[in-house]
């Protein structure tokens, strides 16, 4: 008997315990969070899978460098405000992280157990702990004594945030800066409410707050004061600004109304809330809507369209889904709520009425043809394989670049071609003195993970030259 | 946050003058750029022209029409109370500098970011026209603002209740006419009068620029929704105007565009003043 319950719990320890989830067929029609959450239970069984590496690979797969096996650790003894502790000692995101992280190609990655069987849930473990901590009532730790150093911080993203937290834990005095009227960037912005519910944003922003940060909304730096006026009254910037200018593809017929670009279409969506009908911003409700795009950005929009209440809504993707750039689990999601992918496909014109209203996507196959630069083979069209998806609303999401706004008056900053800053990717130092970068601001747009880890090694270096100073 | 309303007044029917405390706005205004308000938590961002700021008392004034849900309830608002939001300069200020003569037309509302504009031409050393109009003499705003700005001052209804009966247009073609040599017109007002101003004027050895009043969200270039072809380009008006060549710019789209959501702006209105009258407002 003993024997046979060995057996079966080894089997079980091979398998992850599943996310319990909103089922696909009603959750295509709500905003609410698809994944509900580890119950205790759930956490404790996961936890017990964790085998305490003593030289524990995961932890080098993360951007921020968790302590994995030691949070997990006393969750197994049911210590779940040390896990928590444990956690923040290195990330301020942890209930963000725990749910928009590509765990999967990070510390799960790198997991021993994933070697033969599933890894450790580790992403749905850091967000049972910080989901836990929220209904607890946060703690907020005891602030060291200021340094007479003040910091700004320009975007509120999760860079930004990040920084923020780090430099206010060290003793500096920390304004944030954003444009919009809520913090957050991205987190606000642009990942849905169903991925990411914004009152755990907000939480998240508050704990920020309560560190002691200083929060100025409505404040773009470029127009109200410029990079260089910052410099002379703060003794260091931190630019977390993000990649918010939107790439067109500049096909005939992308001015046509019901053309979005993701961000606006999901900047109503989510910061808007054009969902509600309480809220007073508008977005066209697609009938058929179709996404350009393979990445996360593209996933988002097309599952929000699917929520508005669209009849069909596709993913046209002019590569193969191996060559996606979305997480695997956005893909499976958006498949199984019922969106349609067209792949090998791209856009080449987009159609529209006499009322200038947009009609259908005229598109043509593709091939995939030699590797490119970025290693992805990269697709060729098929000639005279052209054919039209009828579409009312049509989202161009095939990337942003950063908003070149807040290069107005910051003499002596280097940029690359693409608009990117050039920074020292370990402690974010840029070409100007006194001012570090981070995020997609530097990398172009990537993932909330790696703006954080960026956001936390310029704190690092910005501590290290004021201390110089 | 949250910005006080220090003045309201009802300057035209339907058409309210708001003085705002916004002092890092204020700080930084200049004429040709554009803010964002939103009234509440529930509210939509909507653009207006800056119609004037005052650096020393931290004040940007703004002159908006009844036309929407937002802008009529707006007008609800009264002087002591707040919006919530309010954020700007936007845009890239107007291109003023010293050029000799400088024509400026403005039509219904859209004389109240001329008005700044009148100022600034003026102060640089330009001699300045102004020709301002409204349907009626009911309707014609910052008539006497814009006579102190202007080395002169046109005025013309469409029904002749005051000055010129007649467009706006008409007393600029005389002017252009004239043989008085004018480097640059400024039209600004609805996109159908700054297209046939913009036609009328193209003709003449001038420059002609217009301001642009899309249909956008964030106001920094992060949505696109307020792009205009120009020169055969897109562009964005947040950014990279709100002052194009008029020459350049293709009204057709952007009267297209700004229609986008004409249906449920209309609904939206209609529902509100229903609610006005059941006492819920």
């Amino acid at each position: 008997m003993q024997e046979l319950n060995g057996e079966k719990t080894s089997k079980a320890k091979k398998e992850r315990i599943p996310m319990p989830e909103q089922p696909a067929e009603e959750r295509r029609k709500n905003f609410n969070e698809v994944a509900l959450g580890y119950t205790k239970e759930d956490a404790l069984a996961e936890a017990s899978r964790c085998l305490s590496c003593k030289e524990p690979k995961c932890v080098e797969g993360c951007p921020v460098n968790v302590d994995i096996p030691g949070f997990i650790k006393l969750i197994c003894e049911e210590d779940f405000s040390g896990a928590i502790e444990k956690i923040k000692g290195t990330n301020a995101l942890p209930a963000i992280c725990g749910r928009v992280c590509p765990q999967e190609t990070q510390c799960e990655a790198l997991c021993v157990l994933g070697k033969k069987g599933q890894s450790v849930a580790i992403g749905r473990l850091e967000r049972f702990c910080a989901d836990y901590e929220h209904q607890q009532g946060v703690k907020v730790p005891e602030i060291p004594e200021l340094t007479g150093k003040k910091v700004a911080v320009v975007g509120s993203g999760p860079a930004g945030l990040t920084a923020a937290a780090d430099l206010v834990k060290m003793g500096h005095k920390v304004t944030v800066f954003e444009s919009l009227h809520k913090a957050g960037g991205v987190l606000s912005y642009g990942i849905p409410e169903f991925r990411l519910p914004k009152e755990i944003v907000r939480q998240e922003v508050k704990y920020i707050k309560q560190l002691g940060v200083e929060f100025k909304l409505n404040y773009i730096i470029g127009r109200i004061k410029t990079l260089d006026e910052l410099c002379d009254e703060f003794d260091a910037v931190f630019m977390g600004t993000g990649a918010g200018l939107p790439s067109f593809m500049g096909i005939p017929g992308e001015n046509f109304n019901g053309v979005y670009s993701a961000n606006e279409f999901l900047t109503r969506v989510n910061l808007m809330k054009a969902y509600d009908p309480e809220y007073d911003t508008r977005v066209r409700l697609g009938k058929h809507v179709v996404v350009v795009g393979g990445g996360n950005v593209a996933m988002d929009a097309a599952r929000s369209a699917l929520r508005l209440g669209a009849e069909e809504v596709s993913i046209v993707y002019r590569r193969g889904e191996e060559e996606m750039p979305a997480r695997r689990e956005e893909i499976e999601h958006a498949k199984e709520e019922g969106i349609t992918f067209r792949l090998l496909t791209n856009p080449v014109r987009i159609l529209g009425d006499e009322k200038f209203n947009a009609t259908a996507v005229e598109c043509i196959k593709m091939e995939l043809g030699e590797p490119d630069k970025s290693g992805r083979r990269s697709p060729v069209p098929v000639e005279g394989s052209e054919f039209t998806i009828p579409a009312d609303v049509v989202v161009i999401a095939i990337g942003t670049s950063p908003n070149p706004m807040i290069f107005k008056g910051s003499e002596g900053l280097d940029q690359n071609k693409k608009g990117t800053v050039v920074a020292d990717e370990e402690t974010g130092a840029t070409s100007k003195c006194g001012v570090f970068a981070g995020g997609d601001v530097v990398t172009g747009a990537a993932t909330v993970i790696s703006a954080m880890g960026a956001g936390k090694k310029a704190a690092k270096a910005i501590d290290e030259y004021l201390k110089e100073q | 946050m949250a910005y006080k309303i220090l003045k309201k007044e009802e300057i035209a029917p339907s058409v309210h003058r708001m003085v705002i405390d916004a002092p890092d706005v204020a700080k930084a205004a200049k004429a040709g750029q554009f803010i964002i308000l939103r009234i509440d938590e529930k509210g939509e961002r909507i653009p207006l022209t800056i119609a004037d700021f005052d650096k020393e008392k931290g004040t940007v004034t703004i002159i908006f029409q009844e036309m929407g849900k937002t802008t009529k309830q707006l007008a609800k608002f009264s002087a002591g109370e707040f919006l919530e939001d309010f954020v700007g300069p936007l845009g890239t200020p107007a291109d003023v500098r010293k050029l000799g003569t400088v024509i400026l037309v403005g039509g219904g509302i859209g004389v109240a970011p001329l008005y700044p504009q009148a100022k600034a031409y003026s102060k640089v050393g330009n001699k300045v026209i102004s020709i301002i109009g409204a349907r009626n003499k009911d309707l014609l705003i910052l008539e006497e603002e814009m006579k102190d700005a202007s080395s002169e001052l046109y005025i013309a209804t469409d029904d002749g209740s005051k000055g010129h009966h007649g467009f706006v247009t008409n007393i600029m073609k005389q002017i252009l006419d004239s043989g008085e040599k004018v480097a640059r017109v400024v039209i600004i007002g609805p996109p159908i009068m700054m297209k046939v101003g913009a036609g009328v004027a193209s003709p003449y050895d001038v420059e002609i620029l217009v301001s642009l009043n899309s249909i956008m969200v964030d106001g920094t270039g992060m949505c696109g929704g307020c792009r205009v072809t120009v020169d055969g380009k897109t562009r964005f008006t947040c950014v990279d105007g709100p002052e194009f060549d008029a020459r350049k710019v293709d009204f057709v789209q952007l009267m297209n565009r700004l229609a986008m959501y004409r249906g449920e702006e209309a609904k939206a209105a209609e529902k509100y003043e229903e609610e006005c009258r059941c006492g819920l407002h």
